[in-house]
């Protein structure tokens, strides 16, 4: 069956978009991915959303809004696209060998953590190498561990792992923080925090079976390899649009952002749109990623009447 | 919880899993963790189609760290599946309907 709306991703930008497609029914089809909910879904307290003044828990919240979606028609499916071919209308997408086609398609696939970009580091992901202190900082308690970064969400992770484990280091390119100066003293002033300065991981070491038993850190300044022992590693390096399989098929920007005309979601595609994160390197935030995702279904609906 | 799925602790670990006659699905959770909850529903399913055939089971890691760390578990949602007494897979993370039963019906 073609569909009038395909929407790819279930964060605060694809979810809205199905609540808002779903109202002009136009009964879209919405895939969660990887990640149902999206990146909210791995925080605790969410502070700032508007409309919850008491707080709400990331997974809370996603709930609503998909349970809100739902309730007016859009239907969501547990599946990853893994291909699409938006040469010709109606446009394709598939999951695996699974073909769907639609006259428009919203796309809100977010951002994920970005890697080093290491083999161990890749075979040792959810064996002690993780992106997500919120999620496994409980498997550490009274063990040492590293987070690599030295902004202000890597300084919030340390400060949050020092929760459990016993031993915090921050492994740093630099020898100054690039964290605010509230967060950056916040770092000094813990006791369980140190920093390698100019380091960085050249190799993670461990089995799967293991797990992760240390790193090995290369000196920025002098080139000299050193070992250092832990038990895990966490990543807070930044994030990356989920781009990859839209690479030829739309306007990327030079960092991987689908890029959208001013004030709408059209991408270079028309009848393809784009909305949160996967958009926006600047704002990332949900209310702001939930804005986009109105836009993006408004702008495909009237697209659909023209 | 569906009755098709086993509440495991550390107390009925080896007598529900290590000894247990048919392949069991076990899956490390935790009310904090988003993910686990977006799997959920895809744990019950499979619970409910493969009654008889393997033990699906949950462990809440809050309350039962002990096997949690005798697995190595680092990272939830994890799966293990046990087959006579031994992992035979592991999966990390939230993943699609068929990864998980690919693996089960590998051991069934
Ligand atoms: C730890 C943490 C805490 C945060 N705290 C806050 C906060 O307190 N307040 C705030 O406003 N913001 C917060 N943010 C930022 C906020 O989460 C993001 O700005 C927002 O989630 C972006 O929404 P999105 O819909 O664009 O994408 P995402 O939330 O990234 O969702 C992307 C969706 O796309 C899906 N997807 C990806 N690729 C595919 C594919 N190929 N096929 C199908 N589906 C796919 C994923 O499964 C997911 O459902 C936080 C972020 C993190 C990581």
């Amino acid at each position: 069956m073609n569909r009038k709306v395909i929407i790819i991703g279930t964060g605060p930008a694809g979810l809205t978009a199905a609540i808002y497609a779903a109202r002009a029914n136009l009964q879209p089809l919405v895939f969660e991915g990887q990640q149902p909910g999206g990146q909210l879904t791995i925080t605790s307290e969410v502070e700032n959303f508007p409309g919850f003044p008491e707080g709400i828990t990331g997974p809370e919240l996603m709930d609503s809004l998909r349970k809100q979606a739902q309730k007016f028609g859009a239907e969501t499916v547990f599946n990853q696209i893994t291909k699409v071919d938006f040469s010709r209308r109606p446009f394709k997408v598939w999951s695996g060998d699974n073909l769907y086609t639609s006259d428009t398609v919203i796309i809100s696939t977010g951002a994920s953590a970005q890697w080093l970009g290491l083999k161990s580091e890749k075979k040792l992901m959810g064996y002690g190498v993780s992106a997500c202190a919120t999620c496994d900082g409980f498997f550490y308690r009274d063990k040492k561990v590293l987070v690599v970064g030295g902004g202000d969400s890597a300084a919030e992770e340390a400060i949050f792992l020092t929760k459990f484990a016993s031993e915090v280091w921050l492994v740093h390119r630099r020898d100054e923080l690039r964290a605010s100066k509230i967060m950056t003293q916040r770092i000094m002033d813990n006791p369980k925090i140190n920093v390698h300065w100019n380091s960085v991981i050249t190799e993670v070491l461990g089995t799967t079976d293991s797990g992760v038993v240390g790193v090995k850190l290369e000196d920025t300044k002098t080139g000299t390899i050193r070992q250092d022992d832990c038990d895990g590693v966490f990543l807070a390096i930044g994030h990356t649009p989920n781009t990859e399989i839209f690479n030829t098929k739309l306007e990327l920007n030079a960092k991987g952002y689908i890029v959208t005309k001013p004030d709408s979601t059209y991408t270079s595609v028309p009848g393809v749109f784009a909305c949160g994160d996967v958009q926006d390197s600047i704002y990332r935030q949900a209310i702001t990623a939930a804005g986009s995702g109105c836009m993006a279904a408004i702008d495909a609906e009237r697209y659909l009447e023209d | 919880m569906s009755k098709e799925i086993v509440e495991l602790t550390d107390a009925n670990f080896e007598d529900e899993v290590l000894k247990s006659e048919i392949p069991v699905l076990v899956d490390f959770w935790a009310e904090w963790c988003g993910p686990c909850k977006a799997i959920a529903p895809t744990i019950a399913e499979i619970a409910g189609e493969y009654a008889g055939k393997a033990k699906i089971g949950k462990l809440n890691v809050d309350n039962n760290r002990d096997s949690a760390m005798k697995f190595g578990i680092r990272s939830i949602p994890n799966l293990l599946i046990f087959n006579s007494g031994s992992v035979a897979h592991q999966i990390v993370g939230a993943v699609p309907k068929s990864n998980i039963t690919t693996l089960l019906d590998e051991v069934i």
